[in-house]
């Protein structure tokens, strides 16, 4: 199935290389108690065939980001602001009848629990048909033909019986094959899979992220992988965003983040998560305190009330001027450390403790 | 009432560090399917728990890891009897409690606390924190001196919450600050042994660690026995000085944490170490694929529970089980249910068996 034409994949006009660049993102909604800044000013840029992992607390605006480029929040209490453009078609704006032919179609989600994403009345196949049927006018004979078709390719034994079953009769990595599935049917460009694993077991996990990579491999599809789990990343993706309090804090490639990090959030991230070889009788060494309130956020670095090295920055800065995502291009970070103090403090203080 | 209805509190003959306070023999919970019109009768069993023998030592933490559905829950219950054992023997202290009812139980039920995997769900919307914490106090008719107020105060004071706290709602806490109120109630009433089911897994990475560091310190200063039940594999190491495998409702594998995870002799022990994401991208150890779900627990397989998704799997796996025993090479402690186990040590890497 690679005949479909997607005209906006051929050109990509605005001088904008990347096939999915976000600039200058803001979201925010309107709550009762004041307006919630859920992601503030964030860039990143995916390519093609590539894929990006994005890392962070429960509330740091990691699904906020994908919902606003999918186009899911309810305008009535969202403003949103900022650009999002995906082959050179911005998204921030567009009419729903625009965004409606690119779900499904162009860009696709993969949702964290397949048992409340899928629907308990319709069988797999009627749910994988729909949006194929949407989109390509097939007939229902077809449609059905092309879920079979997907069901064999994510690895689902007797697709042609499973089929015509209901998602209550799948097993939980099962359910997920049939998301992936279901996400994959018009052979998206752009794939955001929100946290596609962490309802499942580790054998499962490593089945479903060797099959994510794979049909990456096989499709060329860019993939956005939103985790909490820096482990998952590790393996599957090319560059790594580290997002906190709606913002990104550290981006690189999955190397750099991972064996040079350079923002105290990343190094608390790393080294409160225990691994199979470190040392046991230590104490883990997490984050202190809890995420901000993203309502009055803190002055300067949201970070700075959590941060371990806010008295070596010389003029106590961290509490009066944000930091910028500098530099521009290749392994960035938000913090007003100087590159040497980093570089030393890592050394010297976090690496040690990861063992 | 007389003093022969219930079983004694473990005071008098408290285990001391090294000997076992909790045994676990044969134990088995079959839930029953039922099926028909208009007179139902059963149909089946779910062998959710189907023999486990397992001991707990005064003062140790004793992990339990196993994919889902293999029965590790339902093992949690059993040990604070929620559920009535089909079969075997649960004894606490040198007393069996396995099919001991309810007045019998209750000076029992103090000692054996749990804390439960979703801090969202485990406390009631409705009562403030300190009737949350005070409320096992209440029902076992503890007055601790200097009045409930204060003892749920210094409760919350050792979980790391601000003892003003007291007359809070729950919503009123991150989910973090929810497991710790639950780990305070678990405390409430000094127990012995607590079973821990799944108490970090709902929780940022972040906050898992300071929750696994609470719970470690708790250990090492009251002196408390766990039964730490999870699926992720490093905080298990992390927590427990031993720790046993479970797939479909048997232990296939316990050893203490060094041996089990150095030296893994149970092919899906390695199978489910070799998948546990690091988060290095120089990991270069090969992964095992295990093809397929774990098999309904109404019909397990024949013989070893694991052949179907094992790749060394012969005719003896089908026809006969393997006993949990002692395999040469291992240090002692070290049991393994296998017929065919691996050499040790996790650069043996067998071929993957494809999928069919």
């Amino acid at each position: 199935m690679t005949t479909q034409a997607k005209p906006e994949e051929t050109a990509a006009p605005g001088g904008s290389s990347s096939f999915l660049s976000v600039r200058d993102l803001s979201v925010r909604f309107s709550t009762e108690d004041g307006v919630v800044r859920a992601v503030d000013n964030l860039s990143f840029e995916v390519e093609r065939g590539t894929t990006l992992g994005i890392v962070g607390e429960s509330g740091s605006g990691k699904s906020v980001t994908n919902l606003a480029i999918l186009g899911l929040h309810n305008p009535a209490n969202t403003e949103i602001t900022g650009s999002i453009k995906l082959a050179g078609q911005e998204l921030v704006g567009a009419p729903n009848r625009e965004l409606e032919k690119l779900r499904g179609h162009t860009m696709s989600m993969i949702f964290q629990d397949p048992l409340t994403a899928l629907s308990p009345f319709h069988t797999i196949g009627a749910q994988i048909g729909e949006t194929y049927r949407k989109h390509t006018g097939a007939s229902k004979k077809e449609a059905r033909e092309r879920s079979i078709e997907m069901l064999t390719k994510v690895g689902i034994p007797q697709p042609t019986t499973r089929v015509d079953d209901f998602p209550h009769q799948f097993s939980g990595g099962m359910r997920q094959r049939a998301m992936i599935a279901m996400s994959l049917v018009c052979n998206p460009a752009l794939v955001i899979a929100d946290e596609p694993t962490t309802a499942l077991d580790v054998t499962v996990q490593a089945q479903i992220l060797d099959l994510l990579q794979e049909l990456q491999q096989e499709m060329g599809t860019a993939i956005i992988l939103i985790t909490h789990d820096l482990g998952v990343v590790a393996k599957t993706a090319k560059d790594i965003m580290v997002m906190y309090a709606g913002r990104a804090v550290e981006r690189g490639t999955v190397r750099e983040v991972l064996k040079t990090p350079k923002h105290p959030y990343t190094w608390g991230l790393l080294s409160s998560m225990p691994n199979l070889t470190g040392p046991v009788d230590v104490p883990l060494r997490p984050v202190r305190g809890t995420p901000p309130s993203l309502i009055n956020p803190p002055t300067g670095c949201p970070f700075n009330p959590r941060c371990d090295h806010m008295e070596q920055v010389i003029g106590g800065k961290c509490t009066t001027e944000r930091p910028p995502l500098a530099p521009e291009a290749g392994h960035a970070t938000a913090c007003h450390l100087s590159a040497g103090q980093k570089q030393e403090i890592f050394i010297d203080q976090i690496q040690p403790r990861l063992g | 009432m007389s003093n022969e209805l219930t079983l004694d509190k473990a005071d008098g003959h408290t285990p001391t560090v090294g000997e076992p306070l909790l045994q676990l023999s044969g134990l088995q919970k079959h839930f029953p399917v039922m099926d028909g019109f208009l007179f139902k009768r059963q149909v089946g069993a779910v062998h959710a728990v189907d023999g486990v023998d397992l001991t707990v030592h005064a003062n140790e933490s004793v992990g339990l890891v196993g994919e889902s559905g293999c029965g590790k829950s339902t093992l949690g219950r059993l040990v604070t009897r929620l559920y009535e054992p089909t079969a075997g023997t649960i004894t606490y202290a040198g007393q069996d409690i396995s099919h001991a009812n309810r007045k019998q139980l209750a000076p029992i039920r103090s000692e054996i606390q749990m804390i439960f995997q979703d801090p969202y769900s485990s406390l009631n919307p409705r009562q403030t924190v300190g009737a949350i914490i005070g409320a096992p106090m209440e029902i076992n008719g503890i007055n601790p001196p200097g009045g409930v107020q204060k003892k749920v105060q210094e409760l919350l004071e050792t979980v790391g919450l601000n003892p003003e706290h007291y007359n809070r709602f729950p919503h009123e806490f991150s989910g973090g600050q929810r497991q710790r109120i639950g780990v305070a109630r678990a405390l409430s009433l000094s127990p012995k042994l607590i079973v821990a089911d799944e108490p970090v897994s709902a929780l940022d990475v972040s906050i898992q660690a300071q929750v696994v560091n609470l719970l470690q310190q708790l250990q090492k200063d009251l002196g408390i026995a766990f039964l730490f039940i999870a699926h992720d594999l490093a905080i298990v190491r992390h927590f427990s000085q031993r720790v046993a495998v479970m797939y479909l409702g048997k232990i296939v594998e316990i050893a203490d944490r060094k041996s089990l995870y150095e030296s893994p002799r149970h092919p899906y022990t390695h199978a489910l170490l070799s998948a546990v994401p690091e988060a290095d991208p120089d990991d270069n150890r090969e992964r095992i694929r295990l093809v397929g779900d774990v098999p309904s627990p109404i019909n397990p397989p024949s013989g070893c529970r694991f052949r179907t998704r094992c790749w060394k799997a012969q005719d003896k796996c089908a026809t006969e089980e393997p006993p949990l025993v002692q395999l040469s090479g291992n240090v002692d402690g070290h049991l393994t249910a296998c017929h065919f186990p691996e050499e040790g040590g996790l650069a043996a890497v067998p071929e993957q068996r494809d999928a069919e």
